[in-house]
């Protein structure tokens, strides 16, 4: 059992590694799109539209820190067009600035991670965490509805 | 027969300029409307943040909202334009101009020295302040911090830099209404119906425009491509676009940024939030109500 567990697990690996090589606009767009469910479950906590809990409010800032963390490697030289992609060539020429800002944002969410521990301290993480977005996307993507 | 036909064109010719220079002088507002008041600067920082002055008028990269140097780059499809220093200080930005000279800016998109503005300044919209609020906008700007150094000119295609053409543009666009609030509608809807048309000129990005630049009146609010160029798309907030946000939903995004879907708003609409965001909670509530009360209007189809 724990043998399968493994082998699917470096399976999936993989193929996220693969996908990653392969495709870096489709792997950011992933990482991005996660972030936006996360988001979405943060708001309706937020908004009692969803009962908060404790573990599911960890694993919005979990999510995020591994975007910050991973979407540095997703934006190679190779990937500035193409996959209907969002990102503007902005990022290409202010790459240490778009890079500066994804370690602060992954930084932030684990430090929110740590410091929510129950429901008004979430809210407080979560709006202070969720400033980052806009940093990035103000200048480096393209506006579209 | 020849030369009376050639006379004829010439003195026609001389009347059409006449005409032309006459109803395209650039329009004042004379001290004599002013009369004497002491400015509510409170109300001014809440029309600043409403009007949004510092989402054009920093200079780039400048992070202080009250650094008003102006000179960052707006791209439209009619050039370049790089709004000028609005700053306190008395050489370059607005420290020497009498509150007249102010009103005449906002209301008649005319400057001191008597020329056109471009609509790249959203005076479409800002006619239709009222008074005192423009008067206590001038107020508080006058005490924000002086930034010296003048902005470049604008970079503009040679036939766009005859100015005085903006006053045939401004008799098609510049209808000189203020604001009319609707006596059947609560007053928080009013207000937000205000400060979305007046101060916040929400309209002026998330409507699209025609050939000339005039906002197309029946699309109002309905997005479409980006003004300033690229292949950007402005979204549509009538209920045809975002009839599933709820007014909360609506509220947070000018508190935040963030939408009800969870994502964040980019672009343009990133500097909008750095000031809605400074609004009194009450109205980004009222210009939620108002914008929830859209009703449906189908924009320009996103390719």
């Amino acid at each position: 059992m724990i043998r399968t567990v493994l082998a699917a697990a470096v399976l999936a690996f993989g193929a996220t590694a693969l996908v990653a090589q392969t495709d870096p606009i489709a792997a950011r767009k992933a990482l991005m799109k996660a972030n936006g469910d996360q988001s979405k479950i943060a708001t309706d906590m937020l908004e009692n539209k969803r009962p908060f809990n404790l573990d599911e409010a960890k694993k919005v800032f979990a999510t995020f820190a591994e975007a910050g963390e991973k979407a540095p490697t997703l934006f190679p030289d190779t990937s500035k067009t193409g996959g209907d992609t969002a990102a503007l060539p902005a990022i290409w020429e202010n790459k240490a600035d778009f890079e500066a800002k994804l370690a602060k944002f992954a930084r932030e969410s684990k430090a929110a991670a740590d410091a929510t521990k129950d429901f008004e301290t979430f809210k407080v993480q979560v709006t202070e965490v969720r400033k980052n977005c806009g940093g990035c996307h103000q200048p480096y993507r393209k506006r579209a509805s | 027969m020849l030369r009376k036909l050639v006379m004829a064109a010439v003195i026609l010719a001389v009347i059409a300029a006449g005409i032309f220079w006459l109803v395209t002088i650039p329009a004042t507002v004379s001290v004599d409307a002013l009369a004497p008041r002491t400015p509510n600067l409170d109300n001014g920082k809440a029309m600043f943040y409403a009007g949004g002055c510092a989402a054009c008028h920093l200079a780039p990269n400048e992070e202080d909202k009250t650094k008003l140097g102006g000179g960052m780059a707006l791209k439209t499809m009619f050039g370049t334009f790089y709004p000028p220093n609005i700053s306190s200080d008395r050489k370059d930005g607005i420290g020497g101009w009498s509150e007249a000279n102010f009103v005449t800016a906002m209301w008649k998109g005319t400057s001191p020295d008597g020329s056109h503005y471009y609509p790249a300044f959203p005076y479409t919209s800002y006619q239709r302040m009222t008074m005192d609020d423009v008067r206590d906008l001038f107020a508080y700007l006058k005490t924000l911090p002086a930034v010296q150094g003048r902005v470049r000119d604008h970079d503009l295609p040679l036939i766009f830099k005859f100015r005085r053409m903006l006053g045939g543009w401004k008799l098609l666009f510049l209808d000189g209404r203020p604001f009319t609030p609707d006596p059947g509608k609560s007053a928080q809807w009013n207000r937000g119906a205000y400060l979305a048309n007046a101060p916040s000129h929400c309209v002026e990005c998330h409507s699209p425009r025609n050939l000339l630049g005039g906002i197309i009146q029946s699309q109002r609010f309905a997005g479409g491509p980006d003004a300033e160029g690229g292949d950007g798309w402005v979204p549509n907030i009538t209920q045809a676009g975002i009839g599933d946000y709820s007014e909360r939903d609506i509220e947070r995004v000018l508190e935040t940024g963030d939408t009800p879907g969870g994502d964040s708003v980019g672009g343009a609409m990133s500097n909008v939030v750095g000031n809605t965001s400074k609004l009194p909670a009450e109205d980004r509530a009222a210009i939620a109500a108002y914008v929830k009360s859209l009703p449906p209007v189908e924009g320009p189809k996103h390719p």
